[in-house]
């Protein structure tokens, strides 16, 4: 053990924050250099442990990023040097920015061959692309996204997705090793393939939202930590890919989504619906972000990404539209449900999956009354794909109840509560079939 | 750049009963994939069909017996033995290669004269 001064609380707390804010950054730079992630990783593992006695040393640095990145690939290329093996190694490929980056992005500088030039090129987007290839499973990009873009332990990791830490380690392992044996590249893919790749980096994003949103098991409704990496990793692809109207339209459905959190369930964990919530709680300033970010987004050019052709507005553009729409209502009585129910039309287009027809058939029972819902949503049943999924007899189930079919709707409600694990949804399922079974017989 | 095996997955019933006009086609459409390898700046090194399932004979064991080694709904109908840059121009690549009845899996080739 090397004897180390006593660390600063100050200085702990700016290495802390370097961690959250530039960790992406500084591996996204430093794999350029190491020309392999794990060794990417050790470095910049080491640089923040270095940051720690050399900032109490002599202050912490005005640029934290450049600092760590510097000194992370110091120890790249000292790594280099010292071991020959590693050039024997597969080397992560890096392609010249010239074929990368998507029109709109800010462009980086060149070749990095010197790893103490001023400008450090950005390569996050880089990082983010290739912890999503579609190579790549998506279990895969989800924990190679936590773990190398939010710089998230494995430890953690395995605990927010309920695997243990030696299969969430080898789940990291395999996808690293095939980024190296199959030659995925290190790059932002050219603008022909921009659409699908995005897609899936969004569609990532949004996973580690709704993992943290709804966990699937356990008592807490909130993985809180979970939710803020899946909001900063949306600030961060916004800031990179200004111009792309999804990459808005994420941010905002996640802000619109999250503003809403603080209500989703009462005091004592209950779930409460969107209709039972109190509305004055809502975060009103993410509303306001979020909506400017639609609003914008739907007056702007609509992008490709996400299946729809140009002059569309795609999923998460849409899907945030909706989240809007709640949003602005002072009350649920007074929703604008018929202007839900264009939108949902659209996202149907847009992303024709069985869930959006689910909740499309939700809002046509409160536009046109529950017979109407009712009727679409055993055509989602027929389809046969959601089998399983817990919201869809969930739904069904409300809507019997509202038909005043309490026997259906309570068969309804055990089928939704046998689906689901979370606790404040099974309390909330528990508490309906309680409240049908005790009303008067079907039809009265 | 890096060798990619590209392997041929097919219902073999389709090209049992789509006949001579399917296998003219489809024979013609693999022409036109080994120009387009070229036009991509990939290169074939080599590929062959197979020979229906049907003539397979398994070894296990030193248990020899007939059949293919696993009993897929999809077989192994033939492959490619490709040269290029990185898993993204392989897949471009390999998007290109017919396959009416299935699909394709690419595998990189594992370079041992590297170590």
């Amino acid at each position: 053990m090397t004897r180390r001064p006593e660390p600063d609380p100050e200085v702990g707390a700016a290495v802390a924050d370097a961690h959250r804010r530039e960790w992406a950054f500084v591996l996204a730079a430093t794999a350029r250099v190491a020309r392999d992630i794990d060794v990417a990783e050790e470095c910049v593992q080491d640089a923040y442990v270095a940051a720690l006695a050399a900032w109490s040393r002599q202050g912490i640095p005005r640029n934290p990023g450049a600092w760590l990145t510097t000194t992370a690939r110091r120890r790249a290329l000292d790594a280099q040097r010292r071991d020959r093996t590693l050039r024997a190694k597969l080397p992560l490929l890096i392609e010249p920015d010239s074929q990368a980056g998507p029109a709109g992005a800010p462009a980086a500088a060149g070749e990095a061959a010197d790893p103490e030039e001023d400008v450090i090129a950005d390569d996050r987007l880089r990082l983010v692309f290739t912890c999503c290839h579609p190579a790549l499973a998506r279990e895969a990009q989800v924990a190679l996204t936590l773990r190398l873009v939010c710089g998230v332990t494995t430890a953690e990791t395995a605990q927010a997705f309920l695997v243990t830490e030696p299969t969430m380690a080898a789940r990291v392992t395999r996808a690293k090793k095939k980024i190296s044996a199959a030659r995925i590249p290190y790059r932002v893919p050219g603008p022909a393939e921009l659409p699908d790749r995005l897609d899936a980096v969004l569609t990532v994003i949004h996973l580690l939202y709704t993992t943290g949103h709804t966990a699937p098991a356990g008592s807490d409704l909130v993985r809180g930590d979970l939710v803020e990496r899946a909001i900063g990793l949306a600030r961060m692809l916004r800031e990179l890919m200004p111009d792309e109207p999804e990459v808005r339209g994420l941010l905002a459905l996640l802000l619109l989504t999250d503003a809403r959190r603080a209500t989703r369930a009462d005091a004592d964990g209950r779930l409460l619906l969107l209709e039972e919530q109190d509305r004055s709680r809502w975060d009103r300033v993410a509303i306001d972000e979020g909506i400017g970010l639609v609003t914008g987004t739907l007056r702007g050019r609509y992008g490709p990404a996400g299946g729809a052709g140009l002059g569309r507005p795609g999923r998460f553009v849409l899907q945030a539209a909706i989240a809007a729409v709640h949003a602005e209502a002072a009350s649920y009585g007074e929703t604008d449900w018929p202007q839900l129910l264009q939108l949902y039309g659209e996202l149907q287009k847009a992303w024709p999956t069985p869930v959006v027809a689910l909740n499309r058939a939700v809002v046509h029972a409160m536009v046109a009354g529950p017979e109407a819902g009712l009727a679409d949503i055993e055509g989602v049943e027929r389809d046969g794909r959601l089998a399983g999924y817990r919201y869809l007899p969930a739904a069904k189930a409300d809507l019997l109840r509202r038909l005043g079919r309490h026997q259906d709707a309570a068969r309804a409600y055990r089928t939704a509560l046998d689906l689901t694990d979370n606790d404040a949804e099974r309390a909330f399922l528990v508490r309906r079939i309680t409240e049908v079974s005790a009303r008067p017989a079907d039809g009265e | 750049m890096t060798e990619y095996l590209i392997l041929i997955y097919e219902r073999e019933s389709g090209y049992a009963e789509g006949g001579p006009a399917v296998w003219e086609e489809v024979g013609k459409a693999h022409g036109r994939f080994a120009e387009q390898v070229g036009e991509k700046g990939g290169k074939i090194v080599g590929g062959n069909a197979l020979q229906p399932t049907a003539t397979a004979t398994s070894i296990r064991s030193d248990v020899v017996t007939d059949g293919p080694f696993a009993e897929t709904k999809e077989a192994l109908g033939g492959y490619y033995l490709i040269e290029a840059r990185d898993l993204d121009h392989a897949l471009e690549i390999a998007k290109l290669c017919p396959a009416p009845f299935g699909g394709v899996e690419v595998r990189p080739i594992m370079n041992m004269s590297g170590t």
